[in-house]
């Protein structure tokens, strides 16, 4: 077995007295796809943001290719360059076309030539069936393409690591099957990924793990053969009858 | 759980994070002080430092002025708070005139933008002169001859237009979602503007309506070219026969005792805006 990419040890996160996160314990190897499943308010997005440093543990640790990153010696900006992100509401920049959202931290962050970023993320947009969109601004893009816009420029910069953040959450649903079609393409070829998601039968498909959280603990982590067909917690079995259909 | 323990290495933590603000607490205060004796080394270095400081900066002069000056300075304040009173209710009118849709209003709109237009180009204090000088030049019966009623309608007629379009500025920036959540509710042109669309949009341009009454507030010094004897005249009237400037200094603490304040309220008001609509977003 390979080292972890990332490595979540005992990672508590409290906003003043109501704690979010407790004692989660979790490993992401290479090419790993793993689904954090619960309800809303489970902890799935602050955990996420957590392992992006955009909020600061309360205790834990937390390493990325092998170093510590919750030490606060570590310059954030230097792990975010290497972790992309994708939010719920896209976040797109309105006044950038979307060539430039997608060109913009190659360019300023990683030093790359203003025509080498454009073919990468010209190349990227197409794969991805936005190569008609190119030039347009974001707000000018259905729900579905401002999504998988924000996935190209997650992947622009070249990460080795991918947390999703719910990003199917605000489509409509005949919207929901491009974006995960595009994450299914990413997975295939071996992308690692953490992804937040309410799409169970997605995850049941292309995860390797699977983990429940519960009031801000991983109750259960597993393949997700086990996860969804013979769960072990009885919390689990409470949210899957919840959430599958039949 | 309230039996949770923070780790050794939380605490290492905490003790580095600790370490790192003080860290920054100390160059920051370091920064502060070396860029503060630089320029005081440059002023007390000059060579005309000594003439400077007896023209500028002369405590007897100061104190002999003082009760002439507050007197005066009272009037700008209490020009200030009419006129900003009556600046936000016709800034705010002209701006609604300016976005109605109703065909009935449209002479309204054509007036305001003709208003803004005008107004906004004519320098204040040509206005201040035309308008102190030039209406009691008119006798008309029924209209008060003091100049200093006049110098402030000036003063309101030329600030109207520039918070008219502060004004304008906000309402076109509130999203058309708005409008239209707010339509399909039922509700009136009119309730929309009043309900939602107004009310979000003066909380997005308090700073730059703030920041015009900074402005405002200084300009009130302006009505001295009236003979209105507020804080400047009466700083001049007494540079006029001592030929010691400090009593300009002295207007100067009086203004900036009260834009101060004003431009702290405003941030406080702004953060507080800010925290109450977007908790729990970073």
């Amino acid at each position: 077995m390979t080292a972890p990419l990332l490595e979540a040890l005992e990672v508590r996160k409290s906003y003043g007295d109501r704690v979010v996160l407790d004692d989660v314990t979790l490993d992401v190897h290479p090419h790993d796809v793993v689904c954090l499943i619960g309800s809303s308010g489970s902890g799935k997005s602050t955990l996420l943001r957590c392992l992006n440093l955009l909020e600061d543990v309360d205790d834990g640790v937390i390493r990325f290719e092998g170093r510590e990153i919750s030490d606060p010696h570590v310059d954030p900006r230097e792990v975010r360059q290497r972790m992309g992100m994708v939010f719920q509401a896209y976040n797109l920049f309105p006044h950038l076309s979307v060539l430039d959202n997608c060109t913009l931290a190659p360019r300023r962050v990683h030093g790359l030539a203003r025509g080498a970023a454009e073919d990468r993320a010209r190349e990227l947009l197409a794969t991805f069936g936005l190569a008609d969109h190119v030039d347009k601004h974001p707000d000018r893009l259905s729900g579905g393409q401002q999504q998988r816009v924000a996935l190209v420029r997650a992947l622009c910069t070249q990460p080795t690591l991918l947390l999703l953040d719910e990003i199917t959450a605000a489509l409509d649903p005949e919207l929901v099957g491009e974006v995960l079609g595009i994450v299914r393409d990413l997975a295939e070829r071996g992308t690692t990924m953490v992804l937040a998601t309410h799409e169970m039968g997605f995850a049941r498909e292309v995860a390797t793990t699977v983990c429940f959280l519960s009031d801000g603990r991983i109750l259960e982590q597993g393949p997700p053969q086990q996860i969804f067909t013979d769960p072990r917690e009885e919390r689990t079995r409470q949210f899957l009858t919840r959430v599958l259909p039949g | 759980m309230t039996d949770w323990q923070p780790s050794d290495r939380e605490l290492e933590r905490r003790r580095v994070r600790r370490q790192q603000r003080t860290r920054s607490l100390l160059v920051a205060s370091g920064a502060i002080a070396l860029v503060l004796a630089g320029l005081v080394t440059v002023l007390l270095s000059a060579p005309g430092w000594d003439r400077f400081r007896e023209t500028f900066f002369d405590w007897g002069y100061a104190k002999d002025a003082l009760p002439d000056i507050r007197d005066g300075f009272w009037l700008n304040v209490k020009l200030f708070l009419i006129c900003e009173v009556a600046i936000l209710a016709l800034g705010l009118a002209v701006a609604l005139a300016r976005t109605s849709r109703s065909p009935l209003l449209a002479p309204f709109r054509l007036l305001a933008v003709v208003y803004v237009d005008i107004f906004r180009g004519v320098p204040t204090v040509l206005l201040i002169l035309m308008l102190g000088f030039g209406v009691p030049a008119l006798r008309l019966e029924g209209l008060t001859d003091d100049r200093y009623v006049w110098a402030g309608v000036a003063l309101v007629l030329s600030y109207g237009a520039y918070v008219a379009e502060v004004f304008r500025s906000g309402i076109e920036s509130i999203h058309p979602s708005q409008v239209m959540s707010a339509e399909a509710l039922a509700l009136s042109r009119t309730q929309t503007m009043r309900f939602v669309v107004v009310p979000q949009a003066v909380r997005r341009v308090a700073p730059p309506l703030l920041n015009d009454f900074v402005s405002l507030q200084k300009d009130t010094a302006l009505v001295s070219v009236v003979g209105v004897f507020d804080a400047v005249f009466a700083a001049r009237d007494t540079t006029g026969y001592t030929f010691n400037y400090t009593p300009y200094v002295v207007v100067s603490v009086f203004f900036i005792a009260i834009t101060i304040p004003l431009a702290r309220l405003t941030d406080w008001l702004g953060r507080r805006a800010l925290e109450r609509e977007r908790a729990g977003v970073r």
